[in-house]
């Protein structure tokens, strides 16, 4: 299964982990990721914040490179930039819009522009979890994880079509599928203060520190994310988040990618686990530790079968 | 022929965009037209006396009106021109007010098919035939099909009156969701109590005959002469014998068996009585969870039985009752609110309905009416009620208002208070909806005196905050500001829906019902207890979301309906009706399969074998003229003829 692949500026720069990871997970999967060539921002919130046309020609640009591929979906690991992408397809159904987007582009967008999707929906549309528990090496039995979505992979529904926008389920299908144990976290799609990080710090402090408090009193070993954002929030400012509500976290943030990749034994250089600012080496140890004890509880059972015999 | 036409104005409802007596002008030059005006209100006195006296100056022998639907005033205007010595049924509606003025602005437009329509009324009416109704006997018995409060109303009325009263209940005990309910708004007393002594009359009044645990299986038959097929569902204890001494219920080991009565709050036995207070008060097996029926060993009921009332091998059994009319009281059920998922889809246990709240304030519930949290069993300190969870919510389809939640909810921070004197009650509200007598009194009430936080706002996220409460988190619209409350307890004042099961009741009932499943009345205002289906009447919740008072007096209401039917010794049918010309039938039967009320029948007519059309039965529907081969079957005043005739006339328009 081919897919036009849209990384997204994060991927060249701060999201770099979930760059590697993503193209580790896919490489493992068989799932052909052929980058945009000449792909350009999606233009983010500060483009859409200011003219929905400039940031739909800024998408339809890639949408349009994607089309020449002859690629029937693109897609892309950053609910941002999937927002972006699917929003402007679906402007673009409007003849008077794709006019005036038109207008701003070098030439007119292709007819029928492709769908767009996430990777974890394009990883679940062609993959089952069979065939991710058949990739799994190191499963993560023993690992307590909340999936947490952010606030944009699921929403606007009508649009992201990503199941209830409330309580999608797909993350832990994949990391339940390389054995983890995924709890029932409530506030997998609550917003984490997004870019207010930067003009209102204070609130995505204490957005982010709820999401850490409620996930960490349900004595989970890491939260497992989606969006590059998110992570930031969650990883480089656990300190600030921490302070805002006065609680003490020591919380790995992982890509769920990046989890999916240990379970099917890669290196943890590999996927970009030395970028995480909280460390996730005691996950890492933990981890080592269970499937050690685990071998070597079989190792004793074999042996004591091949006693008896 | 002489016919008279009158284009009414309806004030300016038809007179606003059709020029009404340019319509009046044009229906002169119709063939056979005596007389043409138009009239301000035909419908009132001095419209009908001028119909009237119209028909005596011009020596008319039919008429049109030319007015509005002939759902409404139809019935006025064939008495109008029989007052004037008329038959009945030489009379026509051309509708130009739904039809035409209400939804065309365009006058020239509007007026051109004003007279259009006329003219087809006009050729219609030149080939009708003056008929003659047939009168009929009325079995004068009911059927009550819900033994709520408003059903048993209906019933106990109607049984006061005389009447007999076959009454069906589906659960295994009447009384309904109010005899769930702990105590009533805006009184605060007891519903047991109130409602107790009516069940009672129920079970002890000589003309009522109660099937519980029965539904209706099968209608047939018209206004005066139904047939009803009931079907009485195991219950595996013959209640002839029965005491419901309770000796089978303390017995019986399989203790884990969900209890709907109690909103599946705690559990039950699988042989059970629903509550002290049931009628009829006889044990039922629930055959899901009975170790004898599905495992086929156990028997401890049997055993115990002092009366060997336990039959394990009992069948259903369907019963046929003949009346002559139908009041259905169906009531309601509440929404699957676990499609809310940021009130957590119905993962969290302390988040629960209004009416398992009502179980847990009730001392016959599962806590002895002690407010205890599901997941601890521990007195809760924070309570928090949340309104409008499947109302008003058009994003899952349910745009309606519930009626009656403000007030119980009202009512709940009350008797929270009351049970915990030390809590404290938070209500997130949409708008306090409080317009019945004392309703608004008993709100202030429960804020003023009892301490209860009203939050104007919805709640957008209920979670577990990890150690044992709950984050309530919405917004306060008058101080706009996020609120966060602790909670111990989330009680949902969940919507209400039409009963499970209702389009296919009120298809049985040949009713209609709204895109909800609520059952519709003949006219939303004028005709709130009948339905389009003569004999057939609505009270309660089934017709659309009321609270008891309301319930009860439309009870009241289709008794009255009721009565007023079985006043009258004999029944007129309506003659346009279907008939067979016997020179053209040639037995081929397909009338017989195909009519939906068994209104035709074989006979032999001269040594051959004919249809024959059952006059008191037919309906006029027509479904059997369009399906005879030999067009030997026509419907008076909807003939194939007449039908040309109106098309033809429209053709050349």
């Amino acid at each position: 299964m081919n897919f036009a692949y849209y990384p997204g500026c994060s991927a060249a720069g701060s999201s770099a982990d979930y760059e590697m990871s993503t193209r580790a997970v896919c490489r493992a999967l068989k799932i052909g990721l052929q980058e945009i060539p000449d792909w350009n921002c999606c233009g983010s919130t500060p483009a859409h914040a200011v003219d929905t046309e400039l940031s739909a020609a800024l998408c339809v640009r890639n949408l349009d490179l994607a089309a020449r591929m002859d690629a029937a979906t693109v897609v892309t690991p950053c609910p941002s930039c999937l927002s972006n992408l699917k929003h402007a397809g679906k402007r673009m159904e409007n003849p008077a819009f794709r006019a005036r987007v038109n207008e701003l582009l070098d030439n007119p967008a292709a007819e029928k522009l492709p769908e767009t999707t996430s990777v974890m929906q394009a990883i679940a549309s062609c993959r089952t979890a069979a065939d991710i528990a058949a990739n799994v090496c190191k499963p993560l039995k023993g690992l307590k994880i909340a999936a947490y979505y952010g606030c944009l992979m699921s929403r606007p529904a009508g649009l992201m079509q990503f199941g209830d926008p409330e309580n999608p389920t797909l993350m832990e299908s994949l990391l339940s599928a390389c054995g983890a144990e995924m709890v029932d976290f409530p506030l997998k799609t609550e917003c984490c203060g997004a870019s207010f990080g930067i003009p209102e710090r204070p609130m995505t402090a204490v957005n982010s520190g709820r999401i850490l408090e409620v996930a960490a009193n349900m004595g989970v070993d890491a939260v497992a994310v989606a969006c590059p954002l998110c992570q930031m929030n969650l990883d480089l400012r656990q300190k600030q988040a921490a302070k805002a509500v006065n609680v003490f976290f020591n919380m790995p943030v992982l890509y769920y990618t990046q989890l999916m990749g240990l379970a099917f034994g890669f290196d943890p250089r590999e996927l970009g686990l030395h970028k995480l600012c909280v460390s996730a080496d005691p996950l890492l140890q933990k981890l080592d530790a269970l499937r050690r004890e685990e071998a070597l509880a079989e190792a004793k059972a074999k042996a004591a079968e091949g006693g008896n015999a | 022929m002489r016919i008279g036409v009158f284009i009414c104005h309806c004030g300016s409802n038809i007179g606003g965009t059709v020029d009404c007596a340019r319509v009046a002008e044009l229906a002169r030059a119709f063939p056979d037209v005596a007389y043409a005006t138009d009239l301000m209100y035909s419908c009132a006195e001095p419209g009908q006396a001028a119909i009237e006296a119209a028909i005596h100056e011009h020596k008319l022998d039919g008429v049109v009106v030319a007015s509005c639907t002939p759902r409404m005033h139809e019935p006025t205007f064939r008495r109008t021109v029989e007052r004037a010595g008329l038959n009945r049924y030489m009379f026509e509606m051309a509708n130009i007010r739904e039809h035409v003025s209400w939804i065309g602005k365009d006058k020239e437009a509007n007026t051109n098919k004003a007279a259009e329509l006329v003219q087809i009324a006009v050729e219609k009416l030149r080939r009708d035939k003056p008929l003659t109704a047939k009168s009929f006997d009325i079995n004068k018995r009911v059927l009550i099909i819900g033994g709520g409060v408003a059903g048993i109303q209906a019933a106990l009325d109607c049984a006061d009156g005389g009447v007999p009263v076959v009454l069906v209940e589906r659960e295994a005990t009447i009384g309904g969701k109010m005899a769930k309910l702990d105590k009533t708004f805006p009184t605060v007393d007891c519903s047991a109590c109130i409602l107790g002594p009516k069940m009672v009359d129920v079970a002890q009044h000589p003309n009522i005959t109660l099937y519980a645990y029965s539904e209706v299986e099968d209608i047939s038959g018209y206004v005066g002469n139904f047939t009803v097929k009931i079907r009485k569902r195991p219950t595996y204890v013959d209640w002839s014998k029965c005491t419901g001494c309770g000796a089978c219920t303390e017995k019986c080991p399989s203790k884990k068996t969900p209890d709907a009565f109690n909103e599946f709050t705690g559990p039950t036995t699988a042989i059970n009585i629903a509550f002290p207070q049931a009628i009829p008060k006889k044990a039922v097996i629930n055959a899901e969870h009975c170790r004898q029926l599905v495992k086929g060993k156990c028997g401890v009921c049997a055993k115990v039985c002092p009366t060997g009332a336990i039959n394990y091998e009992m069948q259903e059994e369907i019963i046929t009752e003949e009346v002559g009319c139908i009041v259905a009281a169906t009531g309601y059920d509440l929404m699957d609110w676990t499609v809310y998922e940021e009130y957590g889809g119905g993962r969290y246990p302390d988040v629960i309905t209004s009416l398992q709240y009502e179980r847990l304030l009730s001392a016959s519930g599962p806590t002895e009416g002690h407010i205890l949290r599901p997941s601890d069993g521990k007195e809760p300190r924070n309570v928090v009620f949340i309104q409008c969870v499947g109302s008003r919510d058009r994003s899952i389809g349910r745009p309606y208002c519930s009626g009656f939640c403000c007030m119980y909810t009202a009512k709940q921070a009350v008797l929270t208070k009351d049970h915990i004197p030390d809590s404290q009650s938070y209500v997130f509200y949409m708008d306090v909806r409080a317009p019945g007598k004392m309703y608004d009194e008993f709100t202030r009430r429960a804020i003023e005196e009892y301490g209860t936080e009203y939050i104007r706002g919805r709640v957008s996220k209920i979670y577990p905050d990890g150690n044992g409460r709950l984050v309530v988190r919405g917004v306060d619209t008058l101080m706009g500001e996020q609120v966060e409350i602790l909670a111990d307890l989330v009680v949902l004042a969940v919507g209400v829906e039409a009963s499970k099961g209702s389009p296919q009741l009120a298809e049985k009932l040949r009713i209609s019902y709204d895109s909800y499943g609520f059952f519709m009345e003949s006219h939303v205002k004028l005709k709130p207890v009948e339905t389009n289906t003569a004999g057939v009447f609505l009270a309660g919740v089934c017709q659309g979301v009321k609270d008891i008072p309301a319930s009860v007096s439309q009870g009241s209401a289709a008794a009255a309906k009721v009565l007023a039917l079985f006043a009258r010794d004999k029944l007129e049918n309506d003659p346009q009706i279907a008939a067979v010309d016997v020179k053209r039938c040639v037995a081929c039967g397909k009338c017989i399969r195909c009519c939906p009320f068994g209104a035709i029948k074989e006979v032999e007519f001269r040594g051959e074998v004919k249809a024959q059309v059952i006059e008191t039965v037919c309906q006029g529907c027509g479904v059997c003229t369009s399906t005879c081969p030999q067009g030997a079957i026509q419907l008076a005043h909807a003939t194939d003829n007449q039908i040309l005739a109106e098309v033809n006339a429209l053709c050349q328009c």
